[in-house]
């Protein structure tokens, strides 16, 4: 479980092309780590590869910050 | 028509010769070809196994050790490649040299509303759908990419190219098959001189050589199937063994300027687009009419307009695709054209050397037509070792021929029947 943040972080920095340091749980996708929608769209769908979930689209709009994300992958795997 | 007249200041060129203008050049004219056999996929199970790709740096397509090989991440990160198609990302990397050979980098508001895009495709992203189709046979919708559709699109060439250097003026896209080329720079010569911009970016970009690119083509009966074990001869315009075209792929962008602007800011000139024609064949869907017919009236309409006087053409960049029938009727079509002065002219088909580029054709011969009145010399026609028919015309075999090069004729013929001509000239 204590690695979740960590691959959370890595795949990340691979989808968004950010400095790891950056990816803290604070941070918010769009307004700290540069991400638009669409690659909102696609750091979902590697989650859920990642940890092999389907996250809701429901649930997607909610996923705003790094720590919202390790958050629902928590509770769901 | 207005009097303002368009001339190209800048050219970028990704080929299967190399990446860079003038390394691609260089190496026309020396007689090289960019042809081999296919290495991005196996093409053993296809009736056609071989292709001018471009030299990647990371060795495909023939690139490990070639100085000039193209390296994408020159260009863009690998969070950008995800998001576009190859397509894409040749026409980045060409107008990015065009810009920068243009030297035509507005800051301004007027600067930047005043510059437009047009760049075409033939295809588009091809492959981009054909790997999608297969995630989304095998895994379902959740598994297709957000980024599918804006990599697949044709105008998110020109898109992509106006948000990278802020060019808000017209946003256009072209897809006329192998005219595209031709067709995206007459148009956007028209913008500029009907007053809707003073600079366009203009071309083609293509990269379709994957299994369902080739085996749709090859299905078509189209490609050169005799040559497999002999990539360079495959290509081989107007000979008597000339089986198909063999495909290509890169990017042709050119920087199309108003005259005056361009002299205002000291731009260099390569030459003036004087002329351009376009007709339809109202035919085949893909057989030229015979005689090429639509083709004689897009060469008689683009010198007409271009008021020059048609014996100061020099030199005609052929689409000459290496088909048996297209070739021979073309030819007919320019001796038609030209009538008494044929037997001065010289006439080639540089799709020997880079392969038929088919969306980006257009745009990469203008481009050679704008270095052969730059440099006075006039790039061969490769292979052409036992012409099919007797013509007039010097067809340039084997070797590239100094001369004389005041205006040249761009000729570029696309499945559907549509047909553009385009007259460059110099400037004095």
């Amino acid at each position: 479980m204590s690695d979740v943040l960590e691959r959370v972080k890595k795949i990340v920095v691979e989808n968004l092309d950010v400095d790891g340091d950056k990816v803290v749980e604070s941070a918010s996708f769009i307004d700290d780590l540069g991400a638009d929608s669409l690659d909102l769209v696609e750091l979902v769908m590697a989650f859920e590869e990642e940890f092999n979930i389907e996250i809701p689209d429901d649930v997607q709009e909610s996923i705003r910050t790094v720590g919202d994300a390790v958050t629902h992958i928590k509770a769901h795997i | 028509m207005s009097d303002r007249r368009v001339v190209i200041t800048g050219i970028g060129i990704v080929s299967p010769l190399a990446f860079g203008r003038e390394a691609t050049w260089e190496r026309l004219i020396e007689g090289k070809s960019g042809a081999g056999r296919i290495d991005t996929f196996d093409p053993e199970d296809m009736p056609c196994k071989i292709a001018f790709q471009v030299p990647w740096k990371s060795g495909r397509g023939g690139g490990e050790a070639d100085p000039h090989a193209f390296d994408p991440e020159a260009f863009v990160s690998s969070k950008e490649m995800r998001r576009i198609d190859e397509f894409i990302l040749y026409a980045i990397a060409a107008a990015d040299e065009a810009v920068e050979d243009s030297g035509w980098k507005p800051e301004d508001d007027e600067g930047q509303e005043r510059t437009g895009v047009m760049i075409g495709s033939g295809i588009g992203g091809l492959e981009s759908i054909y790997q999608t189709a297969v995630t989304l046979h095998e895994n379902g919708p959740r598994k297709v990419s957000p980024f599918f559709i804006p990599s697949a699109l044709i105008n998110l060439a020109s898109g992509q190219v106006s948000i990278r250097h802020k060019f808000k003026g017209p946003n256009h896209s072209v897809v006329t098959a192998c005219a595209t080329g031709a067709h995206a720079i007459g148009d956007s010569a028209r913008l500029i001189k009907y007053g809707d911009a003073d600079v366009m970016l203009a071309g083609g970009s293509e990269a379709v050589i994957g299994r369902i690119g080739i085996a749709g083509f090859c299905a078509a009966k189209a490609m050169s199937t005799n040559f497999n074990d002999t990539p360079e001869k495959a290509s081989r315009p107007y000979d008597k063994d000339r089986d198909g075209f063999v495909m290509g792929e890169g990017a042709a962008i050119l920087v199309l300027e108003e005259y005056e602007h361009a002299k205002a800011r000291g731009a260099k000139i390569y030459a003036e687009v004087s002329g351009y024609g376009l007709t339809g064949d109202a035919y085949h869907i893909t057989a030229p009419a015979e005689g090429a017919e639509g083709g004689y009236r897009a060469m008689k309409m683009a010198l007409k307009h271009s008021g020059i006087d048609p014996t100061e053409i020099d030199y005609v960049n052929a689409h000459g695709t290496s088909t048996p029938k297209g070739d021979e009727g073309e030819a007919g079509a320019v001796e038609r054209a030209f009538g008494d002065h044929a037997k001065n002219m010289s006439m080639s088909s540089t799709k020997s050397a880079v392969g038929h580029l088919l969306g980006a054709a257009g745009a990469i011969e203008s481009a050679f037509c704008a270095l052969a009145i730059r440099d006075q010399v006039m790039p061969p026609t490769l292979n052409l070792d036992n012409p099919s028919f007797e013509t007039v015309l010097d067809l340039i075999p084997h070797k590239a021929k100094k001369g004389r090069v005041r205006a040249a004729m761009s000729n570029s013929f696309g499945f559907g029947g549509t047909n553009a001509s385009l007259v460059l000239k110099e400037v004095k």
